[in-house]
């Protein structure tokens, strides 16, 4: 007697989003990246770490890579086990000095206004890199990624 | 930007009505909030709870608004969703503002 075929759905575990390079382009890509697999696969915990990260890496880049010009971001996210691997590219200026800031920390008792994207991004990502390759930036890290039982 | 205000005797109650203040909407809350804030009130209480997302822009926002309530008035925070409560607390802002884990309690406790 043949066996009987089941045929399983396939979930796709890798998602590419292309955003332009202003502030409600990055909110909707983000809000679309949030609501789509693999994000959408995460617990709520990890879900809002990664909107907190990408959403600061998303805003340097239209802040200073692309300062003095308009152009393409792409997001590519995986995932894999326990992990979500994270990839953004884009066409604009460089890096100061060829790599990411350190993103010390303000003080919060001088009442900084700024300065904490950095830190947000290296406190909640791991396996951070930074490449310039020809005209493009590549970021490349990686987040905690428990996937929901939901 | 949908900015509530109201008072609650001498206090000012603002419900930030939107569900995350980003890099893009920033500017437009600091602007809306120097113009409700003009009212003469004793304390000033956001309301944050509508609020589900709140990146490094809208916390500098938030920053600056404290700032030009200085140094008569304090501003007094409530209702923080996860994620903001997240940001606030990694960042180290959390030690400089007065937060109220509800509105309620917060207009009860003078902070």
């Amino acid at each position: 007697m043949p066996a009987e075929r089941v045929d399983l759905i396939e979930m796709p575990n890798e998602a590419q989003f292309l955003m332009s390079s202003d502030p409600m382009s990055v909110r909707d890509g983000l809000q679309q990246a949030l609501v789509a697999t693999p994000l959408a696969r995460l617990s709520i915990d990890d879900r809002s770490t990664a909107e907190i990260v990408l959403a600061e890496v998303l805003n340097n880049i239209v802040e200073h890579a692309y300062a003095t010009e308009t152009g393409t971001i792409r997001l590519c996210l995986s995932l894999g086990a326990g992990r979500l691997d994270c990839r953004i590219e884009d066409d604009g200026k460089a890096m100061p000095n060829g790599k990411p800031p350190e993103g010390h920390l303000p003080e919060a008792q001088d009442l900084p206004e700024g300065g904490f994207g950095w830190h947000l991004i290296r406190t909640l990502s791991h396996d951070l890199r930074y490449e310039r390759q020809e005209e493009m930036n590549l970021l490349t890290f990686s987040l905690p990624a428990e996937q929901s039982t939901v | 930007m949908q900015l509530k205000s109201a008072m609650n005797g001498t206090t000012l109650v603002i419900r930030v009505a939107e569900d995350r203040i980003d890099a893009a909407g920033a500017i437009q809350f600091k602007e809306r909030m120097r113009d409700l804030i003009q009212v003469p009130c004793t304390r000033v209480i956001l309301d944050l709870s509508p609020v589900h997302f709140l990146d490094s822009s809208g916390l500098g926002a938030v920053v600056a608004v404290m700032k030009l309530l200085a140094p008569d008035r304090k501003l007094e925070l409530a209702g923080l969703t996860p994620t903001v409560e997240k940001v606030f607390r990694l960042t180290r802002m959390d030690s400089i503002f007065t937060i109220h884990s509800a509105l309620a309690e917060g207009i009860r406790n003078a902070g």
